[in-house]
């Protein structure tokens, strides 16, 4: 009994290392990344090698800043938002298998309708951010963030619908057990339906008009200050690898790899993981922000057919095999 | 579950009582009266949004029930449909008309008590049938799940295919037509 509770224990502690420490390197990175792209410098002076220690100074002038809520707003919904924004992915990573056999925070048996279920519950705490500021930016960004949702997540659903097909379970190891090699191939379009809704979901560029600073100054966060907008922030990061570390376990994966599955297979999820927030960090960098309405476009009129497609080459080349 | 094996169930359970007091038990009544609780603030409160957020409460607390009694995917599905998607278009139509910070005086229909009424008969009726049906079946909580998604899909594809179709027929009809009404409104307008 007590050997299972210390088991439980340090499950969670470790998922809860991995929301802590994950997030910050993809924003480390993404500083670094950016900065090289767009031929300047980036931070250099904080912590001295290549300032390292940026993000810690960040952490640290958010924690000194002063917590304001706007006199007219809704209080209590206020201060909750950032926590309904933020538990969510926390909630994900707990179910996201990175290794064989019993690698993995909670084994869920309906294992990808739990994550798309909680991390579409994400999407409430900027509804809330936006309508309890008391200000019109906020509501415009929490309606833009509404409508995107509308756009999203059938495509993402159907094209996770597809792997479960493919896998013939939902559960997340269940899927990963089953990959071979040209599943690759055979769910690639799916695939690249699933990481772009996610993209959409996680409100990240090209698709991040609910934030769009140069329109509505930070939609739905315009009103937050210090640690309640870096949890929005963490949020952001925390989504960012839950999407890659999802599309890694679904499409590419996981911890299969041309050599050492046995031991390193945890290595292989990392470093795939790792590579698709790279991918995240480059589209921010390369492309222009679409409008509401053309993301709409882009998700009536090419992702659902597209996912659609995939569904139906699924479903022929199963019966096929079997 | 077919009819057999919750035969089988209550006849081996027949010995308890009709409510015993385990911490399972505990928990999902607890959680029952947070989801009343929420669902009678989501109709009470005079603060639109709020309602909705209430709403969030009662409907998140009814797929905590739903995962007591074993029944993960249903669980799953109801965050999915209701948490994730209804309430947030909920959401989104307040937003796009009317959702003041504060109390909204004027947000009553002016039926409460019919309301009262029919919400009391349906409730009635339900608790009802629920224990007519129910009173002595127990689910084993430590066997094999019995509401884990290979059961619940045999028996959705299995036994009750045909008013699983007959939904679907049902939720396309409507879907059509919510098409057919505000097409037809647009073209009133030309």
């Amino acid at each position: 009994m007590s050997s299972d509770t210390l088991d439980v224990v340090l499950r969670l502690l470790a998922v809860f290392v991995c929301f802590l420490v994950l997030p910050l390197v993809i924003g480390q990175t993404e500083h670094k990344v950016m900065a090289h792209m767009q031929g300047r410098l980036g931070p250099m002076y904080a912590g001295g090698f290549h300032g390292w220690a940026q993000l810690v100074a960040d952490g640290v002038k958010f924690a000194q800043k002063e917590d304001v809520v706007p006199a007219d707003a809704d209080r209590r919904i206020f201060q909750l938002a950032p926590a309904v924004a933020l538990l969510p992915y926390l909630l994900v990573l707990l179910a996201i298998p990175v290794g064989p056999g019993n690698a993995v925070g909670q084994a869920v048996d309906a294992g990808i309708f739990f994550v798309l279920a909680v991390m579409g519950v994400g999407v409430l705490g900027s509804l809330m951010a936006g309508w309890a500021s008391a200000n019109k930016f906020s509501l415009l960004g929490g309606l833009r963030t509404a409508a995107q949702l509308l756009a999203y997540e059938l495509p993402m659903l159907l094209a996770a619908a597809s792997v479960a097909m493919a896998a013939g379970t939902v559960s997340l190891p269940g899927i990963v057990d089953a990959f071979h090699w040209w599943w690759v191939p055979w769910q690639i379009v799916g695939g690249v339906v699933f990481f772009t809704a996610g993209l959409a979901e996680l409100q990240r560029p090209p698709f991040d008009m609910p934030v769009a600073d140069s329109e509505i100054i930070f939609g739905a966060y315009t009103e937050y200050t210090g640690l309640r907008f870096a949890m929005f922030l963490l949020a952001e990061y925390a989504g960012i690898v839950v999407l890659c570390g999802l599309t890694t376990v679904l499409f590419l994966g996981g911890w299969h790899g041309p050599f050492g599955a046995d031991g390193l297979g945890w290595l292989w999820t990392l470093l795939k993981t790792l590579v698709l927030a790279f991918v995240v960090i480059w589209l921010r960098v390369t492309y222009p922000r679409l409008r509401e309405d053309q993301l709409q476009k882009l998700a009536w009129t090419v992702l659902i057919p597209l996912a659609l497609a995939q569904i139906a080459l699924t479903g022929v080349v199963k019966v096929v095999i079997q | 579950m077919t009819g057999t094996a919750l035969s089988a169930l209550a006849a081996e359970h027949v010995s308890r009582g009709f409510l015993s007091t385990s911490g399972v038990e505990i928990v999902f009544l607890l959680v029952g009266l947070v989801t009343l609780g929420a669902a009678v603030v989501t109709v009470t409160t005079r603060q639109l949004v709020h309602a909705a957020l209430w709403l969030v409460v009662a409907l998140g607390g009814l797929a905590v029930e739903y995962l007591l009694l074993t029944a993960e995917f249903i669980a799953w599905v109801q965050v999915l449909i209701y948490v994730g998607s209804v309430v947030v278009l909920l959401l989104f139509g307040l937003m796009l008309t009317k959702a003041p910070i504060g109390r909204s005086p004027d947000a009553d229909s002016g039926n409460r008590w019919a309301a009262l009424g029919v919400a009391g008969a349906a409730a009635a009726a339900l608790v009802w049938v629920v224990v007519d049906a129910f009173r002595t079946t127990w689910i084993d909580l430590d066997g094999a799940p019995q509401g884990s998604t290979k059961v619940s899909g045999e028996i959705l594809f299995r036994h009750w295919v045909l008013p699983f179709e007959a939904l679907s027929v049902l939720l396309l009809a409507a879907l059509v037509g919510a098409i057919v009404l505000s097409r037809r409104k647009k073209e009133e307008e030309r």
